[in-house]
């Protein structure tokens, strides 16, 4: 077997104190420990914007309820909705591409280490500084006051006509801040990859999961910068007497919805992007096959990323567009669902004739098919404009990309967690645990987002912090809310697992999944630097040519 | 090994020009039957529930979309449970990995050839009706009306009928031996906002600086719900759209009294006087006397409407009396401050209001 065939050196550990060991973790710039600082810092938001979407389904339980006022609950929903694209999605898929990719592609370390460490205190702070405004957020006007302009934050809305005192500086300054982290982060994995693999990992042999982190890398790279240049141009208009989108002296709104979704669409593949790797890495493991069309994949995913960059306007099919731009973007949009139905296609082939082992992470992943099926598909019914007339802006949409996000990039995000804790802790998860979290998720989620996009078929506007009785939106808003506390006992059943496993848990080995990649030739957790000799491969799943030496992949690749 | 491999390719080939042939053809029509049938009776504001042109073509192109999407799901889902069910490792394996196919260009370009076509047939569809709805101009016996959308009301200007009022929208029913469309100005006084009545047709938002416009012709008469479906600051959730589309004969009238100056009556000159010395015409318009202001809604017929408020809650002198008193308590972060009358000047103004019929 190839895992013991290489020899460690094995590392002293000393007992040392408290102050020491995190002024390591605080000054590290090592890769493994930085993606696992970004995981634990994405956990804590986790729990700041699941707060907050609890407080928003309890308001919305009954028609006229007053669980909290109107301002309470536009500040909830826009700093939900901040905190978990900024402040959990991405730094958590940022943390798994950190701890990854290194090890996949046989290096031991990132390319810039010390940019890394930078770009993660950036976002950290980034997102202290948006919980911040809690206190500080209202300056001269008073106590603490959060944004509430909504995360896409339509001019004129941030305007200092509308928006006083300092809530929006800190909602601009924050993202800002963190533009700058996840813009050094996305360089420095592009720097990674394509300079630091081993020997004998041409681009065509290395892992799915680094073919598209390296494409993820790409859209931050393009996305991220007209945001940041956005929320400059805002900034100007706040404080230096600007008009980019102070419509009262002529400035436009339009523009800078164009600014905001010519990031936040491209925003979109940025997340699901890393999604789509971790089912291409774990499907195939738990399939015991492997990845179905591979070149495939990466050329559809690349697609992906092309088409991802022409489709913003979708988001805006209600402004009053002329009809060639709606028709153009309609195009655009439904363009996209090609490469990414030949996805779900190759991941079913993959299954396809395998021996699927319904561990959690797998089970994770079979949702995700399924829940990715139907976001894509509620994504094809919006892409249509003239339904989008309808649906745009209702709870239908709210469903969609909640689908998208939670059951399509956290489904795979668990099965991540469950698939590579092994590695990153040396522990075995607790499978009951795993499966009762499982379960308590999945339902939660289809009772909550199921039956969401009913209310937005019949009517019901996003962002109302309360409905009139008697428009037959009732039930379903109470059944949804119903479904959050599922997802919430499911997420503490999932944390709980995590910490019992880490000091309980069976010592995992170096590889317990029986895998192909790299990452599962070091022992777990991977010594610093990684790799005492750099690897060498001569195919896409170097594992399994060290496993089945009779029946070696490259001379089939 | 590599002989095993060819096999299975084939067999993936086979069953997929199978389901190509016979199985997509038979869901498609199953699931267009389910979509058929419009329910309005589940919810005034239902989109399935079309009553104007606009919303009808809408809801014809949705069906074909529910249809085609539904097909998809139930083909790829189907393959999905398949494989769920039949690919799950057995419990007596012999721990051999299984037959390590590595891809197939034939099926690939299968699963790529088949949804560029499905894309082609929605996009020419979707093309077809945008065109439709945008493209169309007013005949020239079109209502027209701006729509002025404030934090957190709407005004309803009629330029050719010399008509102004707020919150409630009145126009003519359409039907095909009187065609009446009604063409809608939409513009912004502050932030955006948007149009969004689901039975008449889909939403357009009103943008400050960057004028809009949509059409409705409702063919049945009756009132019609919605409400503003675009962020536009504290109070979002209370700005509620009321359409009361008329028989012609009740909407020439309803022109007949709005055109007209406030009929004032001589018993409410106490309450008058205290309305037109605070801060009240600033904002409000009561037309024929000197309130004159335009931040606020347009006052000079207010008891012909059922709401105030913008259809926060029933036009009722209680009502009335406690939105002037501290609009707070109807609708919190209304721009209107709480005028702190006191006892007997709250009543004047209040029964100076219910004159104005």
């Amino acid at each position: 077997m190839s895992t013991q065939s290489i020899a460690w050196a094995k590392t002293e550990v000393s007992r040392r104190p408290l102050v020491e060991k995190l002024h390591e973790w605080v000054t590290t710039v090592d890769h493994k420990r930085l993606g696992i600082l970004y995981i634990l810092y994405a956990l804590l938001f986790l729990a700041f914007g699941g707060v907050e979407a609890t407080i928003i389904r309890i308001q919305l339980i009954r028609p006229h309820n007053g669980f909290v006022s109107p301002q309470v609950f536009n500040r909830m929903f826009t700093m939900h909705g901040t905190t978990m694209i900024f402040f959990v999605a991405m730094p958590i898929l940022f943390g798994f591409a950190n701890y990854l990719i290194p090890l996949m592609i046989g290096a031991r370390d990132m390319a810039f280490p010390r940019l890394n460490a930078f770009s993660f205190w950036m976002t950290a702070f980034g997102g202290l500084l948006l919980y911040f405004s809690f206190v500080g957020g209202d300056g001269l006007y008073g106590a603490g006051n959060a944004p509430d302009v909504g995360w896409f934050a339509y001019a004129p809305l941030t305007a200092q006509t509308f928006s006083r005192g300092h809530s929006t500086d800190f909602w601009i300054l924050s993202l800002l801040v963190s533009g700058f982290g996840s813009v050094g982060t996305a360089i420095n994995i592009i720097a990674t990859i394509l300079c630091m693999r081993c020997k004998g990992m041409t681009l065509g042999k290395m892992p799915l999961l680094v073919w598209l982190n390296l494409t993820m890398a790409g859209l931050v790279v393009l996305a991220v910068s007209p945001l940041t240049a956005a929320q400059l141009m805002l900034l100007v208009d706040r404080y230096l007497g600007g008009h980019f989108f102070d419509t009262q002296a002529g400035g436009s709104a339009v523009i800078w919805m164009h600014f905001f979704w010519v990031f936040g669409h491209p925003e979109v593949y940025v997340l699901v992007i890393p999604a789509f790797a971790f089912a291409s890495e774990i499907i195939p493991v738990f399939s015991r096959k492997a990845i179905f069309g591979y070149p495939v994949m990466v050329a559809a995913t690349i697609c992906i990323g092309f088409i991802g960059m022409s489709v913003w306007a979708h988001h805006m099919f209600t402004v009053g567009m002329s009809s060639a731009a709606n028709t153009f973007f309609v195009l655009s949009t439904m363009a996209i669902a090609v490469p990414t139905g030949i996805k779900i296609f190759n991941w079913l082939a993959t299954m396809w004739g395998g021996q699927i082992d319904f561990k959690t992470p797998m089970l994770f992943c079979a949702a995700f098919l399924f829940q990715f099926l139907v976001a894509g598909l509620t994504g094809v019914m919006m892409s249509v404009a003239p339904f989008d007339w309808q649906l745009g802006n209702s709870y239908f949409v709210v469903a969609h990309f909640h689908y998208v996000i939670l059951g399509g990039i956290f489904f795979t995000l668990f099965a991540a967690f469950y698939y590579w804790f092994p590695k990153m802790s040396g522990r075995m998860y607790n499978e009951t645990l795993g499966k009762l979290h499982f379960w308590l998720f999945l339902i939660g989620f289809h009772l909550t987002f199921d039956f969401m996009h009913i209310p937005g078929i019949l009517g019901m506007p996003r962002r109302i912090y309360t409905y009139e009785p008697g428009r037959g939106w009732d039930i379903w808003n109470l059944i949804v809310t119903v479904g959050v506390f599922f997802q919430a006992a499911g997420v503490l059943v999932f944390i709980g697992n995590l910490l019992w496993s880490y000091w309980r848990g069976k010592v995992a080995g170096s590889d317990p999944w029986d895998a192909w990649t790299l990452d599962w030739s070091t022992p777990s957790p991977p010594p610093t630097y990684n790799f005492v000799t750099i690897p060498e491969v001569r195919s896409r799943r170097p594992l399994w040519d060290l496993k089945h030496p009779e029946d070696p992949d490259w001379q089939y690749e | 090994m590599n002989g095993q491999r060819r096999v299975t390719n084939a067999r993936v080939v086979r069953s997929l020009d199978i389901l190509a042939r016979q199985v997509l053809p038979f869901c498609g029509s199953v699931v267009g039957g389910f979509a058929a049938p419009a329910v309005p009776s589940l919810s005034p504001t239902n989109i399935f529930a079309p009553v104007s042109t606009p919303a009808q073509s809408i809801f014809d192109l949705s069906r074909f979309v529910l249809m085609v999407t539904g097909s998809i799901f139930v083909v790829v889902f189907g393959l999905l449970a398949y494989a769920v069910v039949k690919f799950r490792k057995k419990r007596a394996s012999d721990g051999r990995e299984p037959a390590q196919v590595y891809g197939s260009m034939q099926v690939e370009l299968a699963w790529t050839v088949i949804p560029i076509l499905i894309v082609v047939a929605l996009f020419l569809a979707a093309a077809r009706v945008i065109a439709s709805i945008q493209n169309a101009s007013p005949p020239r016996n079109a209502v027209e009306v701006t729509v002025i959308g404030h934090q957190f009301w709407w005004e309803y200007r009629y330029p050719s009928l010399n008509v102004v009022t707020a919150n409630e929208l009145h126009i003519p029913v359409s039907d095909t031996e009187h065609p009446a469309p009604t063409f809608l100005t939409l513009l912004s006084a502050d932030t955006d906002h948007s149009f969004w009545v689901p039975r008449l047709a889909g939403k357009t938002d009103l943008i400050p600086n960057h004028p809009n416009s949509m059409w409705v012709d409702p063919h049945e008469t009756g009132l019609y719900l919605g409400q503003c479906a675009q962020y536009c600051g504290t109070q979002h959730a209370k700005m509620l759209l009321r359409v009361y589309v008329d028989s012609r004969e009740d909407f020439d009238r309803w022109i007949q009294e709005q055109s007209g100056p406030a009929r004032v009556s001589a018993a409410a000159s106490e309450g008058q006087t205290i309305f037109e010395r605070t801060a009240c015409i600033n904002c409000h318009t009561v037309a024929g006397t000197v309130a004159n202001g335009r931040f606020g809604p347009d006052l000079t017929h207010l008891m012909s409407r059922d709401t105030i408020a913008s259809g926060a809650a029933p036009n009722t002198p209680e009502n009335l009396r406690r939105w002037i008193q501290d609009p707070g308590t109807i609708k919190p972060g209304s721009k209107m401050p709480a005028m702190g009358l006191s006892g007997p000047d709250l009543m004047a103004v209040t029964s100076y209001l219910e004159t104005l019929h």
